[in-house]
């Protein structure tokens, strides 16, 4: 059984497991990280949307070989300890959950908008293709907003 | 139009002991002969009260949950911390927040010390523990206001008999008992004083009044929002059970097919990480070590498949057979002008986020299991009986869910886990694939309408609905509640009268509409249905609200003011009013754009809708703008009911415009969220407003399933008036655009 060695959340980590297992069922079922959130494994809802090396991915396509020796962040390692990253700060002001299932997903395409562009559009926004089964987008989209605007005054 | 009502002043026991001495199909006959009955000349076509008027579903479930209300547990505990024990699921709706938010009210305390935790399936608490019918908050407003008023009057009671003074002296306010000379305990100080049997608590307890509420009615965010946006939150599959491995199972290709044989058990059972392969009646299951290695094993299963009930069954012979089912209006059309419409709506997925989903751990002599259920009751009675064991050895955890829509008030899944879990004696965690949970999850009935208005001086004279609807499955507990609030019914009732009693106990006219009568038809299809948010009332008001707008068309009226002419009492009038103004109704449009709007009464509760849609690319088209104004009498906590509201919005978005289900040959084409359409954020209002109105009332209406019927409405009626076109055929854009999965 092949070894792969990266980093989730600031831990680095060596799993065994075959090379095209892919990394959802990598976090969830033999490191316990439960965040990312299964909803189709074909990257259609993106409800695991999570970070490899600083760009939104997800987990349900990236196979665990494609990780090695990279960065992941999912939605556990995105606040600073106690201290909430400003869009998940917005979500709690916007209180943006429902069901809270999708916006894992949510969130950290947000975080990876903003990191794309200070400045997002309404198009930007639009381009998040993430599903709410709920249907909280429009607080999803007055949440990057707001959190946009407070990074940008930062 | 007239102003006054013709309602008799029936009070709801009269009412209910009608429904009492005479069976629920007696009723439907009665009530159409009557409704046909000559009317007085000089009446200004009044519309004569539905059932759904003098006693809706909310009604028999308040009354169902009263006799076990005093069940409901809350403790104080030596922390100030406040558990409260709700027989309801969460899966979304904010009922935990505003259950919070009643408890921390009537306690004096603060709502960061309120933990509402989900009850296990609890068989004493009988028809007290289904959540559904929007009726939570409804059902639970007296009895958790009760509950927590009681713990407060034993916390000062303790307090007063401490310091030696009258409890009448003193005074609670956040989590602390306070005496007039500045003494003071917090909360969790007295709790074991407060849970002496012998402590004398005078006067007893009484719920606040509305008039000194300080957190009812104010803006509160969820209680659960934090562990939400960190990932901590814990759904079923999150949990930690010992030694809970990866199922999934290989399901057949038509609804309700059977396993005949497994060409492959060995060979799959030696692939890398796969524990066992074990056949149950609903498919065959592998357990794994992940979920990736059960999914890839899943799909190297070779199976033949026995037929289901429904194996040649698809779209079109549905639609035939509904439109052959549904009786033709009963009312000639002669001398007055009318109008017909004819309505058709495919079969929609519930497609909760979280797909359908437990956890069991089945032993010889008992059972654990988690999983979201809205039934848990039903759900144990059911699993127990299934597993061959005692109820009292069977363990059911509600697990807060994510969405529900309807689906979860069915246990399958839990029944699968309970299953696999015996059959291969280990602890399983049990997931359905997105694929599956389209496929072979339940869906709202295909309906068909038929309506057909007439009208003359101004007036419409008559409103007549006629629905034929695939067969809902009520079978999950709530036809218990209406038969036990219905006792003189005789036993055995059929599902056919339960669906009856449902629709004829939620759907109803806000209108003055002269003689408004509505018949539901059933055909059964063999196809697995269940109630999806508002049950019968997005189809059969969103169809309503459609003809309304035509109606207005044909006599020259314009659409809000018809309504308004129409509605029957001021309260409704102030939510359509308000409406139209913050939506500016009316503002000018470029061509292809166009606004509409809706209204609709449901739960004691009143909304309307305005919408502004963009068709001018056929193939995007969006709702870019929408006004929602909800009344729902007392409002726990209005940022929970604009959720639910901009939740019921999107549904309607989806749902009118893309969002179906293909039924070909014995099973649904679609298999994900981008065949089915469901909305993303690019298919959604950039501009949603919405208002809910301060408390009208002394009691809390239902919110849950309110915003989808008149958002329906609003949208269809902006579409005919972009286009030029009469919406008849939901989704209304509804290709085969994909290449469906296999089966």
């Amino acid at each position: 059984m092949p070894s792969h060695t990266f980093t989730v959340n600031g831990r680095s980590v060596t799993v065994d497991a075959p090379d095209d297992l892919p990394l959802l069922w990598v976090l969830r079922d033999m490191l316990g990280v439960r965040g990312p959130k299964y909803g189709c494994g074909v990257d259609v809802c993106k409800a695991c949307t999570s970070h490899l090396d600083g760009t939104d991915v997800r987990p349900c396509v990236v196979p665990v070989s494609a990780c090695a020796g990279k960065t992941v962040t999912t939605i556990e390692g995105l606040a600073d300890g106690d201290e909430l990253h400003p869009v998940q700060e917005a979500w709690l002001e916007q209180d943006v959950s429902q069901c809270g299932f999708c916006q894992p997903g949510q969130i950290m395409a947000a975080v990876a908008l903003l990191r794309r562009t200070a400045t997002p559009t309404d198009e930007d926004i639009d381009a998040i293709a993430n599903i709410c089964r709920c249907g909280t987008y429009f607080r999803i989209r007055e949440a990057i907003r707001s959190a946009a605007a407070k990074m940008r005054a930062a | 139009m007239t102003g006054h009502s013709p309602t008799p002043d029936r009070s709801r026991r009269s009412f209910l002991t009608h429904l009492v001495a005479a069976p629920t199909l007696a009723l439907v006959t009665r009530a159409a002969s009557d409704a046909l009955a000559p009317q007085p000349a000089d009446a200004a076509v009044p519309t004569l009260p539905a059932i759904a008027d003098l006693v809706d579903l909310g009604d028999l479930f308040i009354l169902a949950g009263a006799p076990t209300s005093a069940l409901l547990a809350l403790a104080v505990e030596a922390d100030g911390t406040i558990r409260f024990r709700l027989p309801r699921e969460e899966v979304g709706q904010g009922l935990t927040t505003a259950v919070a938010v009643l408890v921390a009210e009537e306690l004096d305390a603060p709502l960061t010390a309120v933990r509402v935790e989900l009850e296990d399936a609890r068989p004493e608490l009988l028809f007290n523990q289904l959540t559904g019918s929007s009726n939570s908050i409804r059902s639970l407003y007296g009895p958790v206001r009760q509950t927590a008023a009681t713990a407060r009057a034993r916390l000062v009671a303790a307090a007063a008999a401490r310091w030696g003074l009258a409890p009448s002296a003193l005074t609670t306010a956040n989590g602390v008992v306070r005496a007039p000379d500045g003494r003071t305990a917090d909360y969790g100080s007295l709790a074991a004083a407060a849970a002496d049997p012998t402590l004398a608590v005078p006067g007893g307890a009484t719920p606040k009044p509305p008039a000194r509420h300080t957190l009812v009615g104010r803006p509160a965010g969820r209680i659960d929002a934090r562990a939400m946006v960190t990932g901590a939150q814990r759904y079923t599959l999150d949990l930690d059970v010992p030694g809970a491995k990866p199922c999934v199972l290989r399901r057949p290709p038509t609804l309700g097919g059977s396993v005949r044989a497994v060409a492959n058990r060995a060979a799959v059972e030696a692939m890398p990480g796969v524990l066992h392969v074990v056949t149950i009646p609903t498919g065959v299951a592998v357990v794994a070590e992940t979920f990736g290695q059960a999914l890839d094993a899943k799909a190297a299963l070779q199976v033949t498949w026995g037929p289901g009930p429904a194996d040649r069954l698809s779209d079109a012979e549905v639609r035939t057979r509904l439109r052959a089912a549904n009786p033709p209006p009963l009312l000639p059309p002669l001398l007055t002008p009318y109008v017909d419409a004819e309505f058709d709506f495919a079969f929609v997925s519930h497609a909760p986020m979280e797909t359908n989903s437990a956890v069991a751990d089945v032993r010889e002599d008992r059972a654990e299991i988690w999983s979201g259920l809205k039934s848990p009751i039903v759900a144990r009675e059911t699993i127990a009986a299934d597993l061959g064991l005692p109820l009292d050895k069977v363990t059911v955890h509600v697990v807060q869910a994510g969405g529900s829509f309807g689906r979860r008030l069915f246990f399958d899944a839990a029944l699968e886990a309970a299953r696999v879990s015996k059959a291969c004696r280990r602890p399983v965690r049990l997931m359905w694939t997105r694929v599956d949970d389209t496929r072979h999850g339940r869906m709202r009935p295909a309906t068909h309408h038929r309506i057909r208005a007439t009208y003359a001086l101004g007036e419409v004279l008559s409103f007549e609905h006629r629905v034929a609807a695939a067969e809902t499955d009520f079978r999950h507990g709530l036809g218990e509640i209406i038969t036990a609030t219905a006792a003189g019914l005789p036993s055995g009732l059929g599902n056919a009268t339960l669906a009856q009693t449902l629709f004829l106990t939620t759907v109803k006219s806000p209108y003055h509409f002269g003689l408004t009568t509505r018949t539901l038809t059933e055909i059964p299809t063999g196809v697995p249905t269940g109630s999806w948010r508002s049950v019968y009332s997005a189809n059969t008001r969103g169809a309503e609200e459609i003809v309304v707008d035509e109606l207005a068309a044909r006599t020259g009226k314009d659409p809000y003011l018809f309504r308004r002419a129409f509605l029957k009492t001021d309260a409704q009038r102030a939510v359509l009013d308000k409406a139209a103004q913050e939506g500016e109704w009316g503002r000018p449009m470029p061509a292809g754009c166009a606004q509409g709007i809706a209204f609709h009464e449901e739960y004691k509760s009143r909304t309307a809708c305005l919408v502004e849609i963009d068709t001018r690319d056929p193939r995007h088209v969006r709702v870019t703008k929408a006004v929602v104004v909800a009344d729902v009498g007392l409002p726990v906590n209005p940022r929970g009911v604009e959720a639910q509201m901009i939740g019921g919005l999107t549904d309607a978005v989806s749902t009118t415009l893309r969002a179906g289900l293909h039924l070909d040959n014995g099973l649904p084409l679609e298999g994900s969220y981008s065949q089915f359409h469901w909305a993303r954020q690019r298919d959604t209002p950039r501009d949603v407003r919405v208002f809910v109105l301060p408390a009208t009332g002394t009691e809390p209406g239902g919110a849950g399933e309110l915003g989808v019927p008149a958002a329906v409405g609003a949208i269809a009626n902006a579409w005919a008036r972009a286009t030029g076109s009469k919406p008849r055929s939901f989704p209304l854009s509804f290709d085969v655009d994909f290449t469906p999965y296999p089966r």
